[in-house]
């Protein structure tokens, strides 16, 4: 017990340490961070007016980021997948990155849901009056909490392990792994079914609609840790096997060309159909009646994937900054599609056929900008010291030798 | 590039002596600790301007959900409401939790052929059930449809006519349908609305935690959100009201029709029936068959809206056999006796949609939205 706490406390030490980029990104990062609170108190004060919802679309930015994120959190699965089943040996320790950005992941995800509510005061109800198994949204608490304890445990035990030089005990993480990789589809496919199962909202009432969140979330997670793989491998001593790269690269092809497919096949069902229930999708592609606020928003979204899909199925892709150029593009090609291209369009036209535009408002903006800029403070928190940890350079040898009086390797890299 | 490293190896130089706590790291921490301090207190300080009756008090933290209150609970709530009521309005409220009576199941019919758009209905309601004032909240949205058509996609929520009726037009008056299958009630998560033996589903404004997925899950665009802090005048309170209904409410809760049943829970009408000028509504119990509703579901071709959505709604909708290609005539002379003794006031279209945004256009940088307000 002593050991551990000493070890959170050099995690907690070692957190506020590093360069001069360390420092300039996090304090950046909680610039942001401040900001968002900020704007999130200007939210309590005046209440959910202060976003650009309405009756009529009554959810916008903030649940598009939810969903979104929780995509991203399921996507750390595709890492356990090939390491755990398939015994892919290089990817062994990449793992433990793909479950912290999850649990940060999960902890946005989270927020994003809060700051939606109109009475965050009441969130005890929950506890006392859980309409579980009937309502959709109890199901997600649950399973976004136990994904979240899930991975805490998977990825804490494993690094804490290295901390104390030990062979982690297989007993003691193997059963959760393989508990993680279910529970992961299922935390994006309860998310889906949160919507799909709304018969009022012939947009989203359409049984492809976890199919896609799965297939863009695997596209969207494994592009996000090639781009912080490639962060540490340049920045740090943590040697990123190149074989990582590839496979990461092959699974987010794959899930990008099944999305793509799901994508038009939705689009085909809609558009040849021609069918009232259409109108959503027509107002989202084409514009509806004058109104076409979303349709930049999508032929964005479209075009970035299909050149970041293009681009992946080249060879010219195995370099790296391409790599890194096609992941950018889908990542926010995908945030897009999913986000403001999933969520708004459902609302418009309303039940009663009426058309009222969304547009996120700058108060709404800068919340969202902070929770992002929060969970990016709490992921790079995690690999700050995760990498020292895995590197073998703070061990419980070298703890407990400082503790002993020995001069111990001061956890800095001032020269 | 050189390779920046945010980590050296132990091996790479010999061990250094921990530092002892200089005046200069001791200053330098302080200093960073301090400003952080400083700046959160800058972020969270819009939090001072929050109104007292924001913040729950103890009584109302701790109340328990509706179902779970013992008649001794329900009188606490009862009378802390009223307080409150009295702190906000000036006036003491008549304020009772009104119970459903046994054996009753309420029923709503709407003559499509009677009902000439003027929008009483919908003032009536405002009226009654104290709804906010700014930003706007109505329960009842009247469509102007074009004739041989139910797909609301081509009415018009906005009609604003120096005369209704319009002849090309018919009027189709929403409001909440209590269904009897209700998607809203299933997707709560928790359990803050629910349907009621007489049928009616409520609200319990004091339990909702303001998270909308009723009101994305509801096919008939019936519930409403309070965005900001609802406002209504005091001298236009309505001052007999009930736990379930029409007692004012808060920030961030949903409310909607609950064909007031402070009214209708002992025998009167709801107000959108008492105030339309042409019977066009009719309302009832549908379990006494020799109510009007009972009748009208016998003798009638009814609908419901929506009927593929599979909520069996409570409320229906017919036109009359007898004029198949216009209203019925009665109810346009109504309309032109009512034209020239109220004028303008009359047919008032409803308000901009949404809440109101003084705040965000005070907030807003011009340059966000292209400068458009």
């Amino acid at each position: 017990m002593k050991t551990y706490l000493t070890f959170l406390a050099r995690c907690f030490r070692l957190s506020f340490v590093g360069d001069r980029r360390y420092y300039a990104w996090m304090f950046f990062l909680t610039v942001l961070t401040l900001l968002g609170i900020n704007a999130y108190c200007k939210q309590l004060v005046h209440g959910l007016a202060t976003t650009g919802m309405t009756d009529q679309v009554s959810w916008g930015f903030y649940i598009a980021n939810f969903t979104f994120l929780v995509g991203m959190a399921a996507a750390a699965v595709m890492l356990v997948i090939p390491v755990y089943i398939y015994r892919n040996r290089e990817l062994h320790d990449l793992v433990i990155f793909g479950e912290l950005f999850a649990v940060a992941a999960i902890i946005m995800a989270m927020l994003f849901v809060t700051v939606d509510l109109g009475r965050p005061d009441r969130f005890h109800h929950l506890l006392l009056r859980f309409n579980f198994p009937i309502s959709m949204l109890t199901w997600d608490v649950l399973v976004l909490n136990g994904y979240l304890l899930l991975n805490l445990h998977i990825c804490g035990y494993l690094i804490y392990c290295a901390y104390r030089r030990r062979q982690p005990s297989k007993v003691f993480y193997i059963p959760f792994v393989f508990v993680a990789i279910a529970w992961a589809i299922s935390i994006h496919t309860v998310t889906a079914f949160l919507y799909s199962g709304l018969g009022g909202r012939p947009f989203w009432n359409s049984a492809v609609v976890a199919p896609r969140f799965l297939a863009s979330a695997f596209a969207a997670g494994p592009a996000f840790l090639i781009l912080s793989l490639s962060v540490l491998a340049r920045y740090t001593t943590y040697r990123v096997p190149e074989q990582a790269f590839l496979t990461l690269r092959n699974i987010v092809t794959i899930a990008l060309s099944i999305n793509m497919f799901l994508l038009g096949s939705e689009a085909f069902t809609e558009f040849y159909t021609d069918s009232a229930h259409g109108a959503s999708a027509r107002y989202l592609f084409l514009g509806l009646h004058g109104h076409n606020a979303l349709v930049p928003w999508i032929w964005t979204a479209i075009g970035l994937n299909t050149v970041a899909l293009i681009l992946l199925f080249m060879p010219v892709s195995r370099k790296r900054s391409v790599l890194q150029a096609a992941c950018i593009m889908l990542i926010v090609g995908i945030w897009i599609e999913k986000g403001m291209g999933m969520i708004v369009p459902a609302f418009v036209p309303s039940p009663l056929g009426e058309i009222v535009e969304y547009l996120p408002t700058w108060n709404e903006t800068l919340v969202t900008v902070g929770i992002w800029a929060g969970g990016l403070l709490i992921y790079t928190i995690l690999v700050r010291v995760t990498v020292p940890v895995l590197t073998g350079r703070l061990t419980y040898d070298q703890d407990f030798s400082a503790a002993t009086g020995a001069p111990a390797e001061l956890v800095t890299n001032h020269p | 590039m050189t390779d920046v490293r945010i980590w050296d190896g132990p091996s790479a130089r010999p061990p250094r002596q921990e530092p002892e706590l200089t005046r200069r790291s001791f200053l330098r921490t302080g200093a960073a600790a301090l400003g952080g301090m400083a700046a959160l207190a800058a972020a969270l300080s819009p939090l001072r301007e929050l109104a007292s009756d924001d913040i729950p008090d103890l009584g109302q933290f701790l109340q328990k959900h509706y179902k779970e209150m013992t008649p001794t609970d329900m009188e606490a709530a009862l009378e802390r409401i009223r307080r409150k009521v009295e702190e906000r309005f000036e006036v003491r409220p008549h304020l009772r939790d009104i119970k459903p009576m046994e054996g009753v199941e309420f029923v709503y019919a709407l003559n499509l052929s009677r009902c000439i758009g003027c929008r009483k209905c919908v003032h009536a309601c405002v009226a009654e059930n104290n709804q906010s004032r700014s930003p706007e909240v109505q329960y009842i949205r009247v469509i102007e449809m074009p004739r041989g058509t139910l797909d609301v996609e081509r009415g018009n929520h906005h009609y604003d006519r120096p005369t209704v009726p319009d002849p090309n037009h018919f009027y189709l008056p929403v409001q909440c349908h209590q269904c009897a299958n209700p998607p809203c009630v299933k997707v709560c998560p928790v359990e803050a609305t629910w349907q009621e033996p007489d049928g009616i589903t409520v609200i319990d404004y004091d339990w909702c935690i303001g998270c909308r997925y009723c009101e994305a899950a509801c096919p008939y665009w019936a519930r409403r959100f309070n965005f900001a802090r609802p406002h209504l005048p005091k001298e236009q309170l309505n001052p007999t009201m009930s736990y379930l209904s029409n007692r004012p409410r808060e920030k961030g809760v949903m409310e909607k029709c609950h064909f007031c049943l402070h009214r209708t829970r002992e025998g009167r009408m709801p107000a959108c029936v008492e105030i339309c000028p042409t019977g066009a509504r009719k309302f009832g119990n549908v379990l006494d068959p020799h109510s009007e509703v009972s009748q009208i579901l016998k003798t009638k071709r009814v609908f419901v809206l929506k009927e593929e959505v599979g909520t069996l709604p409570r409320f229906f909708y017919y036109f009359d056999e007898r004029y198949p290609n216009s209203l019925d005539p009665e109810a346009v002379a109504i309309a032109h006796r009512l034209k020239a003794e109220e004028g303008d006031a009359y047919g008032l279209p409803p308000g901009p949609d949404g809440p109101r945004r003084e705040f965000i256009a005070a907030a807003q940088p011009q340059w966000w939205n292209g400068g458009r307000a």
